[in-house]
């Protein structure tokens, strides 16, 4: 039987869509860290940041992930540029 | 020489542990290894049954630790293999009929009179399973391919690795040729990439395990089914034997096989 959703690419391969969820909740569970925890985290650090810096949320990421032998809190949190305050940022004209 | 205690284990029930422990068993005593396999399973007893062996039982591992018999009087010897034999679980009892410490007590006097110990794991995390590692030398952890066994397969290497009964090996049970070419099954080099141990079997999904457990005569002694083969080449491999992996189809050519053949 041919699988059209497939030969169109709409749905993904189970077997990759299972190795990345297994990934995802192995990462976690290593940690011993909830989701719900993650969740709680980055709305603290949105809280602090945003008393120095104007942070772009929307675009903000923190995620655990697993290196060679540790687990790793990653972020990444785009600081919004201060082009309203009238000057370019350095290195262009 | 002292014998080597093996402990068959898994996170999740269900995937293969004592369709393992008969058949590493049978092929170890096929290669002229004695062999005892202890089913630790303890209220849960199935060992025997997927021996064929379970009009026999007379003594059992809780009437041996509770010294009701003398451990001789609880073994059994298999009817095809003379090499091979099973200590028995007590079918009404539980797991905190015995204790971690005489477990490796157990282990430590049958490994003197026995080249392999076998030990067939409860599922799950609790004392069941501190029993079965408890005289531990080595460990293998059985999984399917599939999420929720791998993650408990962590589990268990996190809890084996902590308690130092290293080393622990991998078999994927349950593989499913048809399914991995889709690409709708974890693939073997995902799963042990993810769990980052090493992997010393590959089981085929074979309807002749349910066949031959059905009659109680473990596929690894007959010799035309696929899984019988692949829990062979585990054996040979814990003895010491480099054997690839089955490939899980022959992918070459019909004209290269032919070619194979005439040469
Ligand atoms: N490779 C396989 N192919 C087909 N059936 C299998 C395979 N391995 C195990 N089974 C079946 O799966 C069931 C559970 O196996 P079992 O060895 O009792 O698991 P466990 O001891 O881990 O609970 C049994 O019915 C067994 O026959
Ligand atoms: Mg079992």
């Amino acid at each position: 039987m041919v699988n059209w959703n497939r030969v169109f690419r709409r749905q993904r391969r189970s077997g990759d869509v299972a190795r990345e969820r297994l990934q995802l909740v192995l990462v976690h569970d290593r940690a011993g860290v909830s989701p719900e925890l993650i969740q709680t985290l980055r709305h603290e650090i949105i809280d602090v940041i945003s008393k120095y810096l104007d942070i772009d949320q929307a675009g903000m990421e923190i995620n655990l992930t697993q290196g060679r032998d540790r687990s790793k809190l990653v972020a990444n949190i785009p600081i919004r540029s201060s082009r309203r305050a009238g000057h370019t940022p350095e290195g262009r004209a | 020489m002292a014998g080597y205690v093996i402990t068959i284990t898994s996170g999740k029930g269900g995937v293969g542990k004592t369709t393992t422990t008969a058949n590493l068993g049978t092929a170890l005593a096929l290669q002229g290894k004695r062999v005892v396999c202890i089913d630790a399973d303890i209220g849960l007893r199935n060992l025997d049954v997927v021996m064929g062996l379970e009009n026999r039982i007379v003594y059992d591992l809780v009437d041996v630790v509770e010294g009701r018999c003398r451990l001789r009087q609880a073994l059994i010897r298999d009817k095809r293999l003379p090499e091979l034999h099973l200590l028995p679980a007590a079918q009404t009892r539980d797991k905190t009929a015995v204790s971690p410490a005489e477990m490796a007590e157990l282990c430590h006097v049958l490994r003197k009179d026995f080249d392999f110990v076998l030990v067939d794991s409860p599922a799950g995390i609790e004392q069941g399973f501190r029993n079965a590692v408890a005289g531990a030398d080595y460990v293998l952890v059985i999984t399917t391919p599939e999420i929720s066994a791998v993650r408990d397969a962590d589990r268990i290497i996190g809890l084996v690795e902590a308690a130092e009964k290293g080393p622990v090996h991998l078999i994927i049970n349950r593989v499913r040729t048809n399914m991995v070419q889709r690409g709708d099954m974890l693939d073997t080099n995902d799963v042990i990439e993810i769990l980052a141990v090493d992997l010393i079997g590959i089981i085929p999904e074979d309807e002749e395990i349910i066949i031959s457990t059905n009659r109680g005569v473990p596929v690894a002694l007959g010799e035309h089914s696929r899984a019988g083969q692949a829990f062979r080449n585990v054996a040979a491999r814990i003895l010491g034997e480099e054997i690839s992996f089955m490939p899980l189809r022959d992918s070459r050519s019909f004209l290269s096989r032919l070619l194979d053949r005439v040469r």
